[in-house]
């Protein structure tokens, strides 16, 4: 079944095959062995074709997030039919069910957060979960973010396994004394005898006219920290397997949503599933370049991809996922192939997820590169309120074709 | 000895020793559980001996040695025993309350949610003075008297936060006031008297074991020595530790078993010279103990260590056989 290939089949997709010997300076790509590897992520991502984003109702002109409206190099119809089962549903829908789903399973699951239990959530992903599960069970806390970012961390080392929600990313910024400190250090400092499965969530990034606090973008910040893993959903489908996967593994995820996603729609399988925490998503398969991105901006690149096609450009698109670690083995995969990069981000330029990308592409693939990478970020200023400054702050589509023409040339 | 052992080259660092405040650490930590969790802060050298952790572990860690207690990846702030369930050794102040509120929420959890009926384990949170300035005091006093959670916490006053005297930190010095403006009770007792000390925190755990909610407990107390090995404890008055020396905790109860004809001089040599090899005992294990070899170094830095990541050859990380004799690449 398509859906099972693409979280736990590809792991073993990955496992070395002969022809990436080490020592070979020259690559060479295996087709038949790739290609039904990316087939298979493929039908999964793209049998979604009923996009509905109930956002474009505003009427307001620059959002039209299109995300597998481009059109793909293979067709295939025998996996878009195996996938016409399953269901419609919406990313905070499709969290709030990964999440319900492995409370049901695992009695120690427990949610800790500011109004997620009879509020819902105030972006509804706990929505009802109070009144299943009781009140202790999915925990609204008093507003003290260091106090009961700890509370989770101590209650990880005894046992439980927490989700401790940030109703907004930025708030988590005072829960940094626990996260760096206990959350990504203790396994280490305790010599192995504590574990801390805690999966800190929340949603972060630029959304509309929030103001420069709410709209911040904590994964450059988070990023040294050792001893956590940071995961960027921007799917329902990987919304759901990325929390499922969070929540099973023993050691603590940051588990990044966006404001700006929750509504949107997609089907997804019914039976269970989980996307591998360490792997990065192929979103298009491309020959000219390769576009590095993830959670939001995915649709901006999308967006890009779509013009850029009609213009003659074949652009390859990876969705990340995983900011830390990196996929160096999907990424180098395709940097190998298409030999220029770019790097379509919504962190600031200084210290963001792409320098560190960046850096590892230029470790690691540096004779496979024909140009220099470049990265796209948001500007390095707090975000403004004013909706047309705030536009100019993040990378916009026509950027991105901008840059992929320049670097193509 | 940690003193010795320091000034002789063989640990380094922050070393906190806890001379003086004995009396809080035997009275409540005695009477716990092993299933108890004890949170503590970077004096927390004693607090584990207390807990049951082993001197031998103690002293290699402080060592820095493989057969340390955190096998030497922790070292004196950070004393970690599952076993005993001593969760830390935090070296922030006021970052270990949190997490104990954590282990007393997981406490309460497991009676109600799991429906474990006899889990009535107890935490105890130790910090001093200067932690009760901190906000993470106030907000976990907070939560664990809103959920009543089974926490005592357990204020060790020794008026001193390295330099700073708590009169002229606090604009109300008596901590233990604070606690019925959050819902709990707070008491005062004299922490250089162990017996008094053991009376308190009695009520306190019985308390906290039966589902009444947390404590708070202030301990005036003093040490002996500097804040750290490191402090050259310049600022406090001598006539101040004067007084308090006179109240050492440790002869007091000798005084006090003696009169009371509960122990002789003779039992009393015979413990101290005990003591004495386990002590010896423990430094010369420590120093016969190897140092972690390199390998060691990227262990146990995530509990599945899949989080290193997928590396350029397609394989995790962790798989590849150079990766902890840190020659991979990470």
């Amino acid at each position: 079944m398509a859906a099972i290939f693409h979280g736990v089949g590809a792991a073993t997709a990955l496992s070395p095959s002969p022809s990436h010997s080490v020592d070979s300076k020259k690559f060479q790509l295996a087709p038949s062995r790739s290609l039904s590897a990316r087939k298979g992520r493929i039908a999964v991502v793209r049998s979604d074709s009923s996009v509905n984003l109930s956002l474009n109702s505003r009427g307001r002109k620059d959002h039209l997030w299109i995300p597998n409206a481009v059109a793909t190099k293979t067709d295939d119809s025998a996996a878009s039919t195996a996938s016409k089962s399953g269901h419609e549903i919406l990313l905070f829908e499709a969290l709030r069910e990964g999440l319900e789903e492995e409370m049901d399973r695992d009695p120690h699951v427990c949610v800790m957060g500011e109004d997620v239990g009879h509020y819902g959530g105030s972006y509804k992903v706990t929505k009802g979960l109070a009144e299943k599960f009781g009140d202790l069970r999915v925990l609204d806390t008093p507003i003290a973010e260091n106090s009961f970012t700890g509370m989770g961390i101590g209650a990880a080392m005894t046992g439980l396994r927490p989700v401790v929600e940030g109703m907004n990313m930025g708030f988590l910024l005072l829960a940094f004394n626990q996260i760096s400190n206990n959350c990504g250090m203790l396994h280490y400092t305790s010599g192995g005898q504590f574990t801390i499965p805690v999966v800190i969530r929340g949603p972060g990034g630029v959304g509309r006219q929030l103001g420069a606090e709410h709209s911040q973008r904590l994964e450059s910040y988070f990023q040294s920290i050792p001893g956590i893993q940071m995961v960027a959903c921007s799917t329902p489908y990987n919304a759901k397997g990325l929390m499922k996967a969070a929540i099973r593994s023993e050691n603590p995820v940051i588990l990044f949503e966006h404001v700006l996603l929750y509504n949107l729609k997609e089907r997804i399988p019914d039976e269970d599933y989980i996307c591998n925490l360490e792997e990065a998503e192929m979103v298009r398969p491309g020959e000219h370049v390769t576009i590095l991105t993830y959670s939001r901006m995915r649709y901006h690149v999308m967006q890009a991809a779509k013009t850029l096609v009609n213009k003659g450009y074949d652009p390859e698109v990876i969705d990340i996922r995983s900011l830390k670690p990196f996929d160096l083995y999907t990424i180098g995969n395709s940097v190998k192939k298409t030999h220029r990069v770019l790097i379509v981000e919504e962190c600031m330029r200084t210290g963001g997820i792409g320098a560190s990308l960046t850096a590892a592409i230029n470790e690691n693939f540096h004779d496979y590169l024909d140009a220099p990478i470049v990265c796209l970020s948001s500007q390095d200023v707090p975000t403004p309120y004013a909706g047309t400054l705030e536009e100019w702050t993040v990378v916009q589509p026509a950027q991105i074709v901008t840059a992929v023409e320049q670097l193509c040339q | 000895m940690c003193a010795q052992m320091y000034y002789r080259g063989k640990m380094f660092g922050f070393v906190h020793l806890y001379n003086g405040q004995e009396a809080v650490s035997t009275g409540f930590i005695k009477l716990l559980k092993k299933e108890d969790s004890v949170v503590s802060t970077y004096r927390d050298h004693v607090h584990a001996l207390s807990k049951g952790v082993p001197a031998r572990a103690v002293m290699s860690e402080l060592f820095g040695k493989t057969t340390g207690c955190c096998r030497g990846q922790g070292g004196s702030m950070h004393m970690f025993s599952k076993e005993h369930n001593l969760l830390g050794g935090f070296a922030f102040i006021g970052e270990g309350i949190p997490v104990a509120t954590g282990a007393a929420f997981t406490s309460k959890y497991r009676r109600e949610v799991l429906k474990e009926a006899d889990c009535d384990h107890v935490t105890l949170a130790f910090f001093g003075d200067g932690t009760c300035n901190n906000g993470q005091f106030f907000e976990c006093l907070n939560m664990a008297a809103l959920w009543k959670l089974p926490i005592v916490f357990v204020v060790e006053n020794n008026l001193w936060a390295i330099g700073m005297s708590h009169l002229r930190a606090t604009s109300d010095p008596q901590i233990y006031k604070k606690g019925p403006a959050f819902g709990m009770p707070g008491i005062h007792v004299n922490g250089m008297d162990v017996l008094k000390v053991r009376a308190v925190a009695q009520t306190a755990i019985a308390r906290a074991r039966s589902g009444e909610g947390p404590t708070l407990v202030e301990c005036e107390t003093y040490r002996f020595r500097g804040h750290s090995l490191a402090d050259p404890d310049e600022l406090r008055d001598p006539a101040e530790k004067a007084h308090y020396a006179a109240r050492d905790p440790i002869t007091a109860l000798k005084k006090y078993l003696i009169e009371n004809n509960l122990a002789t001089e003779v039992e009393l040599k015979a413990i101290d010279k005990k003591i004495e090899e386990v002590v010896e005992d423990a430094v010369e294990f420590a120093d016969e103990s190897p140092h972690p070899t390199r390998s060691q170094l990227l262990e146990n830095v995530f509990a599945d260590p899949k989080g290193f990541g997928i590396g350029p050859d397609g394989r995790y990380r962790c798989e590849d056989p150079k990766f902890t004799e840190g020659t991979a690449q990470v």
